[in-house]
């Protein structure tokens, strides 16, 4: 397929002003979703998501039209999204594809958390991720595309079967299941819009306007609000600035402060917990398509070392327990 | 013994790596290569202190399960009783073991990953 000339085609239906669409080019990025960075004519900046084709779903993401049906609806709820400006139809000869604009600003955690261009939005990002959050959360799930619905329990037991069926002997992880598996919270009354990635990489900061776009939509699920702000908390994803336990740029207080005070702190950590916990499992899954021979790429084994960063993050929770 | 992955299948993907063609300007293969050095400086720290760590293991799981054996078995043993419910996962004495365990695989894996300096902080209700 020639995605830059199917984006020529489509041009003029982005944007009145444009005739042609120029400088399409793919950014790296998974094998399950490829993402494109283009402009129009007009100087409109543009990113594409698409499918490959012939790529299968990962089980539990999202199809591209529900993604742009989520974004849509965050961003009518005043939450910070890359505004979507069209979702491709078969004609269009893109495939299963959506375009959005494309964000001024930084994804990468290492630079978020360290470097001086964003030293002035660091102290105000973990009470604005809470404010962010809070109105993703409050998004009507009446009318949102179909979602699965999760809570500690289930996500529990799903994690622990995954890592049974791996056949890997954890003595930290086997600890951690029993242990969370015996403060689980019930799930929530009434279950909310989750992002279900809501972290360094995944939210696009600018060095003057702080948090600009929540992005990456495809885990979005309905479930418990402290969840997300679990997620964000977790130790792998602050980059080294493991003082600052949002993100590695903020606090606890400024994050539920920000979220409006309805989720306790021991919730959070609970999630955060689980988060660790999850993360290790998926370094371990990863390193299985090693493993059995699907990607024998230095990554793939590599990744599987990682998950000795989540044990020694949830020995650090089980004795602060 | 160390494994997901274990060392020999490390040297074995850093060797696959390093038989590929290089690429000169491809940002893929600047990316692997960076991993395939961490890999390396992976295996150098497991040849250095593996043997060492999982020796230190071993007295520690002998006197917490009160059973001998190898390093596989008796880690097997403290699987099954965790999982099993023999052992509750915030026994001081199985958390000691757990703390060790951590400290000696990152010292291997990541010895700069900040969960360790976390840990040996004290971690508690700040992280």
């Amino acid at each position: 397929m020639d995605v830059a000339a199917a984006l020529d085609h489509l041009a003029p239906r982005l944007s009145p002003t444009a005739t042609r669409a120029i400088n399409a080019r793919r950014l790296s990025g998974g094998a399950s979703l490829e993402t494109w960075a283009f402009d129009l004519d007009d100087g409109t900046p543009l990113i594409l998501r698409r499918r490959p084709d012939g790529a299968a779903m990962r089980e539990t993401a999202l199809p591209l039209a529900s993604e742009a049906a989520l974004i849509r609806a965050a961003d009518a709820a005043g939450a910070p999204t890359p505004s979507v400006v069209q979702v491709c139809a078969p004609e269009d000869g893109l495939g299963e594809a959506y375009v959005m604009r494309r964000l001024e600003g930084e994804t990468l955690g290492r630079r978020i958390v360290r470097d001086e261009a964003f030293a002035a939005v660091r102290p105000g990002l973990a009470r604005r991720c809470g404010q962010v959050l809070a109105r993703i959360h409050a998004v009507p799930t009446e009318g949102l595309p179909p979602l699965a619905t999760s809570d500690a329990r289930g996500e529990l037991a799903r994690y622990e079967a995954i890592y049974r069926e791996l056949g890997a002997r954890r003595p930290i992880l086997e600890a951690a299941f029993r242990w969370l598996e015996a403060i689980a919270p019930p799930p929530p009354e009434r279950p909310v819009l989750v992002h279900g990635d809501f972290r360094n990489g995944n939210l696009m900061i600018h060095p003057t306007g702080g948090l600009v776009g929540v992005l990456d939509w495809e885990l979005a699920h309905l479930g418990d609000s402290a969840e997300d702000l679990g997620w964000i908390c977790v130790n792998s994803w602050r980059f080294g600035a493991w003082k600052k336990p949002v993100g590695g740029f903020g606090d606890y207080d400024d994050l539920l402060d920000g979220h409006g005070g309805g989720i306790t702190l021991d919730r959070v950590r609970f999630w955060q917990a689980l988060g660790s916990l999850k993360w290790g499992v998926m370094c371990l899954m990863m390193y299985q398509s090693f493993a059995t021979g699907a990607d024998r790429s230095i990554e793939r084994a590599m990744i599987g070392r990682r998950t000795s960063e989540t044990e020694i993050d949830l020995v650090a929770l089980m004795e602060a327990a | 013994m160390i494994s997901h992955p274990t060392a020999a299948e490390l040297s074995e993907a850093v060797a696959a790596f390093d038989a590929e063609p290089a690429v000169p300007g491809d940002a893929r293969q600047a990316f692997l290569a960076r991993v395939a050095d961490n890999a390396r400086a992976t295996l150098a720290r497991e040849a250095e202190y593996g043997a060492r760590l999982e020796a230190e293991a071993v007295a520690r799981l002998t006197a917490l399960l009160g059973q001998t054996g190898d390093f596989a078995t008796l880690n097997a043993g403290l699987c099954e009783a965790l999982k099993t419910g023999a052992i509750d996962p915030l026994e001081p004495a199985l958390l000691a073991h757990l703390r060790a365990t951590a400290i000696g695989q990152i010292a291997i894996d990541q010895p700069t990953y900040g969960g360790l300096a976390a840990l040996l902080d004290g971690g508690g209700r700040g992280g």
